[in-house]
């Protein structure tokens, strides 16, 4: 076993001298397949990186909860037939609330664009939320200090607001903002409570936002604007009965015949992820397939310059041989030099891919992960091709007759 | 006995011709000797030398190395023969050209797994043998043509093979440098080696103990000198 292995190890110095003495054709040799493995690499960590981002972002929608909309989110059908529809009531959300007997939670959410200012300080388009109490738990709103919306704001419509984080810090900047009375467009609300801070979701940011009863805002701003409809399961299973029992409500409000189709829409994070999954994995198909014609290619330009190099040392295997090289022998040196040279293809790859995608990522201003797995394929498949490649060269070099090697000129 | 021939012969089958290059050839080498094989072209000289280096098998006989009857063995077999027990110095020296003459050297005892440190201190002992100890990181495009025939020489060495068979060793060499090359081969054979030397210069012959003429595949006159 250890003299296998010491022989193992003399084969890849035998390589890396082959390699050496030939820089330019190995490079050359094994550009294909360097070029595969960075564009692998490189799509594959950026998909990463973004998958990473998006499904982040996602999740902040609720797995668990659906909007019941006038619009799909993701608009597969005729959008000129969409267009005509009814907008969702305050109505109708009064009749889910009641009838929804598997929803946890439910909310009436509008909103429009606003300017608050308080003193001298104007803070302009800033989105208002007109809502209720249960979107703490639907919204994921919990106030850092006094509270959110509560029953009685809502049964009173009292005029008061909910601030995120940057509003409150923007408008208030050392003064304690509770109590305060800030102006919307012209109307004066008490500040109630401050959110704690949430972030960003795909570059809107959420501590930009404001939350008023849903009666007073439309009292204020009028009651004809459509409103969507945020319903959170009772039990995070039954998002397909409660689905249902949704689609159920708003087609007996609406009256619609059992032949016609739905003329709303029940919206959740489902239909984002997969519109997502599905971009990303068409997209990692087509980079496969170009990765994998580069291989393909690479290898054949292996396996050519392999056979090249076979008959330009030939009288070198007939040295081998005739001093004692056996089959085996000569068909290890040359196979693992094709392995060598297409390995070392997949390692630049590599490591041009993950420069190639931290730029990419970078540019989005997001962080790449070094994937372990990323460079097992990377690395796999590069040797993998050195292999398929190498064999019939090396092959053909261990069946040369050491008589006639030894002639060749 | 070192190496008993023994109705040998080999035919050579080019298309539908057969044409018979050894012709029930019998020879006996014991230890220690110093043979000449001579031949114009055509005489069996070569397909001798290959059968006698295990570089090829002959169609009919037997060829006894060593009380091993090596006339019927596979291609990885011969190998280990003349990994073992041949030592080859050729005409066109035929070194690894990227390698230095300290690898050269070495090669053989890589084939037969001679571990790294023990292979380096072997090849550099057989260089010194031949006075090129100073030439071990030397590659063959630096040396002179009869630096790099001692470097054969010290490679064919390093196995401590039963035949050293060189062929027209000096062949590519001027005749001063020749000489020197044929004084080595005098010494390993003092030294107790047995050499088997295929050449058509009479004078290079002449070197030796012994001179088997071949013609048309027979063995044509076997004189001690």
């Amino acid at each position: 076993m250890l003299l296998k292995l010491t022989r193992i190890n003399e084969y890849f110095l035998m390589a890396w001298d082959a390699l050496r003495t030939h820089k330019l054709r190995s490079l050359l040799t094994t550009l294909g397949i360097l070029i595969g493995v960075t564009t692998i690499i490189t799509i594959w960590t950026t998909i990463q990186g973004l998958n990473e981002y998006v499904y982040g972002q996602l999740s902040g929608l609720g797995a668990s909860t659906v909007y019941v909309e006038k619009f799909p989110w993701v608009i597969t059908d005729n959008y000129f037939e969409l267009r005509n529809r009814k907008e969702v009531t305050y109505n109708e959300y009064e009749e889910i609330e009641e009838f929804a007997t598997l929803a946890d939670a439910v909310s009436p959410v509008v909103s429009a664009r606003k300017k608050l200012s308080y003193g001298k300080e104007k803070y302009e388009d800033i989105r208002v939320f007109g809502t209720d109490d249960e979107y703490a738990v639907i919204g994921n709103t919990f106030p850092e200090v006094g509270r959110f919306l509560t029953v009685l704001d809502i049964q009173n419509n009292h005029k008061v607001v909910v601030l995120g984080k940057d509003i409150a810090s923007n408008l208030f900047k050392e003064e304690n903002p509770i109590g305060r009375r800030i102006k919307i467009d012209a109307d004066k609300y008490s500040v109630i409570g401050i959110l704690e801070k949430k972030g960003s979701v795909f570059g809107q940011n959420m501590d930009d936002y404001a939350y008023v009863p849903i009666g007073t805002f439309r009292r204020v701003y009028g009651g004809h604007q459509g409103i969507r409809i945020a319903v959170m399961a009772n039990n995070p299973d039954n998002l397909e009965d409660l689905k249902d029992q949704l689609r159920g409500i708003m087609r007996r409000v609406r009256k619609v015949k059992p032949a016609d189709e739905d003329n709303f829409a029940i919206n959740q994070q489902d239909m984002l992820t997969n519109l997502y999954a599905q971009l990303t994995g068409t997209l990692f198909m087509i980079v496969f397939v170009i990765g994998g014609i580069s291989l393909l290619v690479g290898g054949i330009g292996i396996m050519n310059i392999m056979l090249v190099s076979v008959t330009e040392r030939t009288r070198e295997i007939g040295i081998r041989k005739a001093i004692g090289a056996k089959r085996r022998n000569v068909l290890s040196q040359f196979l693992i030099e094709a392995i060598m040279v297409s390995s070392l293809g997949g390692l630049i790859g590599i490591i041009l891919g993950f420069i190639a995608g931290t730029f990419i990522l970078g540019m989005m201003d997001l962080t790449i992960g070094v994937s372990v797995s990323a460079i097992a394929i990377g690395f796999g498949f590069s040797t993998f091709v050195g292999v398929l490649a190498g064999f019939y060269p090396a092959y053909k070099a261990s069946n040369l007759n050491p008589i006639e090697s030894l002639r060749y000129e | 006995m070192l190496i008993e021939i023994k109705d040998l012969s080999k035919t050579y089958i080019l298309g539908e011709i057969e044409v018979p290059a050894l012709k029930e050839t019998n020879i006996n080498i014991e230890k220690n000797e110093y043979v000449s094989i001579m031949g114009p072209s055509g005489s069996g000289k070569s397909t001798l030398m290959n059968i006698l280096g295990c570089l090829d098998v002959p169609t009919g006989g037997d060829y006894i190395l060593n009380n091993q009857n090596v006339s019927s063995l596979t291609d990885d077999q011969l190998a280990e023969i003349r990994n073992k027990e041949i030592g080859f110095v050729f005409q066109t020296f035929n070194l690894l050209p990227r390698a230095d003459a300290l690898h050269n050297v070495e090669l053989p005892l890589i084939y037969n797994g001679t571990p790294r440190i023990k292979r380096r201190e072997m090849a550099r002992e057989a260089l010194e043998k031949v006075g090129l100890a100073d030439r071990a990181d030397h590659k063959p495009n630096e040396l002179s043509g009869g630096q790099r025939q001692r470097v054969a020489i010290a490679r064919a060495l390093i196995n401590k093979p039963s035949i050293i068979l060189a062929d027209e060793p000096t062949g590519n060499l001027d005749s001063k440098t020749g000489e020197e090359i044929m004084k080595i081969f005098s010494d390993l054979h003092a030294a107790g080696h047995t050499i088997i030397l295929v050449t058509h210069e009479e004078y290079i012959a002449n070197h030796s103990k012994r001179t088997i003429r071949l013609l048309d595949g027979y063995v044509q006159s076997d004189t001690m000198n």
